[in-house]
């Protein structure tokens, strides 16, 4: 399961309005406890695929990479997870995320359809790689705090 | 796998891997070149494998290996040697899309 408030919702689904019709992309950081996983930041990164690949592919380079998980530590907080957006498609996983994902991060995942955000969701890599499982997604809402 | 000039060299791995190596995040292995340092690695830790290489053996486009900070398709790629202290550490790119 995977907890995330309703404004990180909001903002994610804001940069996904924002790149449409391209495909957003960013890390989640937060922390884990037994099988949930409790997100407390988004750090968005900008697409770094080549501008025609953009709206339907999203890349995150190595160096990103590290910096999150520079973050991450100085924060005394785990890189939890990534999310992206899914313009005019479902938000469920391709092969091609398939093929480039790794176990044990969530891949959060928000459609995006005709520039309006709707449907968000998570998945986790199976460790024998052949499927994505979906993941509970729990929205808080903020205002109960 | 023969080790012609074993150099005693340091693997790190993202959080990601660490499920596969019992949790440790640094793994230290005999090898003289990058390449043989990766076999070594996954032939320690057979889980991983699947995750690092392909179908047909080669490293996974996504998986990234940097020798002391600088990323081998720089230098010689797999086939660069090692030697003792060295670092290598496997920082994937995060790909996806529709």
């Amino acid at each position: 399961m995977i907890v995330i408030t309703d404004e990180k919702i909001a903002e994610i689904n804001m940069y996904a309005e924002l790149e449409y019709p391209h495909e957003c992309c960013g890390a989640l950081l937060g922390r884990v406890e037994s099988e949930r996983k409790n997100v407390i930041g988004i750090i968005p990164i900008s697409n770094k695929r080549e501008p025609e690949a953009k709206h339907n592919r999203f890349l995150i380079q190595p160096e990103e990479f590290l910096s999150c998980e520079k973050t991450a530590r100085k924060q005394g907080v785990d890189l939890i997870g990534f999310y992206h957006s899914h313009p005019d498609h479902p938000s469920f996983p391709s092969d091609y995320d398939l093929e480039h994902a790794l176990p044990v991060y969530s891949y959060v995942i928000v459609s995006v359809t005709l520039g309006k955000a709707d449907e968000v969701t998570s998945w986790l890599l199976r460790e024998d790689r052949t499927q994505f499982d979906k993941e509970f997604v729990q929205i808080l809402n903020c205002s109960h705090f | 796998m023969t080790t012609s000039n074993p150099q005693l060299v340091t693997i790190q791995l993202p959080t990601a891997l660490r499920t596969f190596t019992d949790g440790l995040s640094e793994i230290k292995v005999e090898a003289a070149t990058v390449d043989e340092s990766l076999v070594k690695l996954t032939e320690l830790y057979i889980d991983l494998k699947r995750h690092l290489f392909d179908d047909d053996g080669k490293l996974r486009s996504f998986v990234n290996v940097f020798l002391n900070d600088e990323n081998i398709r720089t230098v010689d790629g797999f086939v660069t040697p090692v030697k003792s202290g060295d670092t290598i550490m496997l920082i994937p790119a995060i790909a996806g899309g529709v």
